[in-house]
């Protein structure tokens, strides 16, 4: 691919990125929206969040692993424990740095 | 006050770089390893300013796929940033225009799961100084740990440990998310059906995941406010 066609590429993707980012915050006013929908926005966060941890958890490298041998899923469940308890971002970061550190030398 | 807000925010992704700055790294490495000239890659943080989207068109881009094919798929990769505009949508309604511009720019998951931590939370009236800090702070560190990784070239080693420090991010955000039944089930099924779902291509398995988990979520409320009025009768 050439240059002109690589900044093409560039700027195509930063219009339609730009596009959905906008998408409701400017063009859709959200009071246009039907009220079920409007419900259903404050269930984004935990989806969202949800729907991208699970598979870093139970997938490590692209395969299930629903078993003991997965480090990546015990130190998860021990930092999603410490999150719960201390409702503290850098000490859930660290449990769960060190506890996957420990295990995966175990 | 509105530097207390920016600030607040520019703390609260601190966390979130840690898992960040290594993807900036990696993604300029490889872009250079793809053949893209440093300007182009850097041209790619600056303005498509998504990292999932900048992975795939790397991919792509070695593979040889046309202009057009690689723009729809950064489309595909990034509808699911509409929720997250429906979502803040009505927190930053009344705001002016350039305003609205501003904080769509920057509108990345990251900034997105911080920001709405920040909306669930009380005195939301200076909050959008938060969002635009929050997203500043994530916009910068991309920026830099690009340039970083065209610089070093193929220097630049994935380490599978810091690769870890984005999921745990997410997990220490989504714990206080749950904050009642159906926002329990609601990730409970995303997280099933995201899963489930993996094996589709560009991120579509987690946008679907998503979408399918609300209108779960919102069944669930339906039939507990339902039996809620039922009781009060």
């Amino acid at each position: 691919m050439n240059d002109l066609q690589l900044w093409s590429v560039i700027l195509g993707g930063t219009l339609v990125t730009f596009a959905a980012r906008l998408s409701f915050i400017a063009l859709i006013p959200p009071d246009k929206l039907p009220p079920f929908f409007r419900r259903g926005l404050r269930l984004v966060p935990p989806a969202v969040l949800a729907a991208f941890v699970l598979p870093e958890l139970v997938m490590p490298g692209g395969r299930f692993n629903l078993t003991w041998g997965n480090d990546r899923l015990l130190a998860g469940i021990l930092a999603g424990f410490v999150a719960w308890k201390s409702r503290n971002i850098w000490l859930s970061i660290l449990t769960g740095m060190i506890s996957l550190w420990i295990l995966s030398r175990m | 006050m509105p530097a207390r807000e920016f600030l607040a925010g520019v703390r609260d992704q601190l966390p979130i770089l840690l898992g960040v700055i290594p993807f900036g790294l990696i993604f300029g490495a490889l872009a250079r390893s793809a053949g893209v000239s440093p300007l182009a890659a850097q041209g790619f943080s600056l303005f498509v300013f998504a990292g999932s989207a900048q992975f795939v068109s790397l991919g792509l881009l070695r593979a040889g796929a046309s202009p057009w094919v690689i723009v729809l798929t950064i489309l595909t990769v990034n509808l699911r940033h509409t929720l997250y505009s429906a979502s803040l949508a009505p927190f930053l309604r009344r705001l002016p225009t350039r305003w609205k511009i501003a904080l769509a720019w920057l509108l990345t998951d990251e900034a997105f799961v911080v920001a709405s931590a920040r909306y669930r939370k009380p005195d939301i009236a200076l909050a959008h100084w938060y969002t635009l800090g929050t997203g500043l702070t994530l916009w910068v560190s991309w920026q830099a740990s690009t340039a970083l990784g065209v610089l070093l070239g193929s220097g630049v080693q994935e380490g599978s440990l810091l690769e870890f420090a984005l999921p745990l991010t997410f997990i220490a955000l989504l714990i206080p998310s749950l904050a009642d039944r159906p926002a329990i089930l609601t990730a409970l099924s995303a997280g099933v059906l995201s899963v489930a779902l993996a094996r589709l291509p560009y991120r579509l398995g987690l946008l679907l995941a998503a979408m399918a988990a609300v209108g779960i979520g919102l069944a669930v409320e339906t039939r507990r406010q339902k039996r809620g009025e039922e009781h009060h009768e």
